[in-house]
């Protein structure tokens, strides 16, 4: 089946941001916008949830932590007990100074790592992807709002995009795909 | 305009009222003989095990004085003469501790406030004027030190072993450094210290006063910056100096090069911290309704941050320090671990972990109470943070907190209240001639 979407271009982020909110206050459903570079603010113009990235990447920092104790604990103490600095307590706890850095470390590269990858998946980005972006100006200097058309009446929703400043608008028949 | 009200200008003598009432009874209750700690201790015979044997250890004060006669000590009436002297320094330690912390408060507003001109910052125009309030506690509360500074630099008191010239005398490493640890010398570098910090702060809120007045062409505006810049360079070797005279000499045995960042975190900390709390008592009472939530947002991120700041110097100084296990080095942490076991973890506990978990998630900086907990608990772990610099060289393991530890925060908390909120009310809250102002009250995140 096949669902009508509405491509309004505009070529200023205020004028995007302006219209972002007259669409979203006569109850259009914005699908999507696409933007050159990020546009501050965007996201709750929009009215989209707040990340849980911040989430995610706590809790792998936690696991990186988890990783560096277990594996500091395993090399440094259990299977090759070592004497460090002098004190051959063979201990974790009483050695920890020494291990700090080493926890500091692997929780930050667990939680930047794994929040970058993290990121990506969710933006569905990997390698070999084929871009999602409907028009390739919107790489360089455009900025594309694709709404939904629905049961909307077309023509009155391409007047209202008009009178938002948008310099081009297109109705695009769009083959319902899965993602 | 603020106006003080009666009630906090009644709260704030009363304050000062009880912690004096409360260190003169500090003075006056201490033991001035031997035989006076004698009773003292079988009191409370619950300490008496621990003294014997953390004796020998014990670091500044202890070896200089009774360095001969340490191995006969124990047992002896040169003990309990250790402890009596050590219990003599209580007071006027817990005095400077209180004296030195929340100047300590203002010195760190101060540079954060030229910082503010220095980067030009557009966010924190609205904050200025509590900025200044809290600086202009550097006036009495640096005349008050100074004055702490001259008794110790002199020996009218002990709280300084390099003071002594009877420790002097049998010492050859602080005869190496008397070129520099002189009550002479001392006093000169506080009267330059203190007087190129106030200097700076007379002009800074003179200008920024004068800017109020006459905007045009920014000619206020760009004397503060280019002095904040000047002052910022001043700043941060004097800084350093004092940390090393008013803070590290306490163990003048004992030396660590980071000591001067290792304070200004303390020092930076504590005064972003109070300006968080200033700010939200006065947007509570209906003050400053220009500042928004993005503003604290902006503080309790500086106050994570600068928490986690501290944590990494504290740790860089302790890590490399227990690795190497030097003996002049280590002494240092070996009498912390040992005699303040729980101020010293507890201090880590509340300076860092307490703040990491509590400020971490974006949404909890923009809470009030949130920040106004952690910023309570910060400020009573960089209290004891000072607490575990000056106490184990003046007090040793003689330590307590008694009544004139309390009663010592109290008065310098109800002259800082007093001198504070008496400033805010010398100016509009808001500095409408700052260039940024618009910015600044705009300011979304």
């Amino acid at each position: 089946m096949a669902s009508k979407v509405i491509h309004a271009l505009y070529i200023d982020d205020d004028v995007l941001m302006d219209a972002v909110k007259k669409v979203r206050a006569e109850h259009y459903h914005i699908e999507e916008v696409f933007t050159p570079f990020p546009v501050h603010g965007l996201d709750k113009a929009m009215g989209l949830p707040h990340t849980r990235l911040a989430i995610t990447s706590f809790m792998y920092g936690c696991v990186g932590l988890t990783v560096a104790i277990l594996m500091m604990n395993f090399i440094m103490i259990e299977d090759w007990p070592q004497d460090i600095g002098g004190k051959p307590s063979f201990s974790y706890l009483e050695n920890m100074p020494a291990f700090v850095p080493i926890m500091f470390e692997l929780t930050v590269f667990f939680a930047a790592h794994l929040m970058v990858i993290t990121f990506y998946m969710r933006s569905r980005l990997w390698p070999f992807k084929e871009a999602e972006n409907p028009d390739l100006r919107t790489t360089d200097d455009h900025f594309l709002m694709e709404v939904d058309a629905g049961n909307h009446d077309v023509d009155t929703l391409t007047s209202l995009l008009s009178d938002t400043g948008a310099v081009e608008i297109k109705v695009i028949d769009k083959e319902e795909d899965n993602h | 305009m603020y106006t003080l009200s009666n009630r906090l200008r009644l709260f704030s003598i009363i304050l000062m009222v009880v912690g004096g009432i409360g260190l003169v009874s500090g003075f006056l209750t201490t033991p001035g003989t031997v035989e006076e700690v004698k009773e003292m201790m079988a009191a409370h015979d619950a300490h008496g095990g621990g003294h014997g044997e953390s004796h020998a250890e014990e670091s500044g004060h202890g070896n200089q004085n009774h360095g001969e006669a340490a191995a006969d000590a124990h047992g002896g009436d040169e003990h309990y003469k250790h402890v009596l002297h050590q219990l003599q320094n209580k007071p006027w330690a817990s005095l400077y501790v209180a004296a030195f912390f929340f100047f300590m408060i203002a010195l760190g507003v101060l540079a954060f406030y030229a910082i503010q001109f220095a980067a030009q910052a557009g966010w924190s125009p609205v904050l200025f004027r509590v900025m200044e309030a809290i600086t202009a506690y550097l006036v009495p509360g640096g005349i008050i030190l100074f004055v702490i500074l001259a008794l110790s630099g002199f020996h009218v008191n002990h709280l300084f072993v390099w003071a002594d010239p009877k420790v002097v005398e049998h010492d050859a490493l602080i005869q190496g450094k008397s070129g520099w640890l002189n009550g002479t010398g001392f006093i000169i570098r506080a009267a330059i210290f203190l007087g190129g910090w106030l200097l700076y702060r007379h002009f800074a809120v003179k200008y920024s006063r004068l800017q109020d007045e006459d905007a045009t062409g920014n000619k206020w505006y760009k004397k503060s910056f280019k002095i904040s810049a000047g002052f910022l360079v001043f700043f941060i070797y004097t800084e350093s100096m004092m940390s090393w005279d008013w803070i590290m000499s306490f163990d003048p045995h004992w030396f660590s090069t980071l000591f001067g960042w290792y304070v200004f975190a303390s020092l930076f900390v504590s005064g972003i911290t109070t300006i968080a709390l200033i700010t939200i008592y006065l947007k509570s009472k209906g003050y400053m309704e220009f500042v928004n939530n993005s503003h604290i947002h902006d503080l309790a991120k500086f106050m994570f941050g600068i928490s986690i700041f501290w944590t990494y110097l504290w740790f860089s100084q302790f890590m490399l320090i227990w690795y190497s296990n030097i003996p002049e080095e280590v002494t240092y942490f070996i009498t912390r671990i040992e005699d303040y076991k729980l101020p010293f973890f507890g201090m880590l506990a509340m300076n860092f972990i307490f703040p990491l978990l509590v400020l971490m998630n974006s949404d909890f900086k923009r809470v009030n109470w949130f920040v106004v907990m952690a910023g309570i608990v910060i400020l009573c772990g960089h209290y004891i943070d000072v607490y575990n610099m000056v106490m184990p060289a003046t007090v040793g393991e003689s330590w307590f907190i008694g009544v004139s530890e309390i009663s010592a925060v109290l008065l310098f908390l109800g002259l800082f209240l007093f001198v504070v909120f008496r400033a805010l009310t010398k100016a509009p809250l808001l500095a409408k001639g700052n260039p940024y102002i618009e910015e600044s009250k705009h300011f979304h995140y």
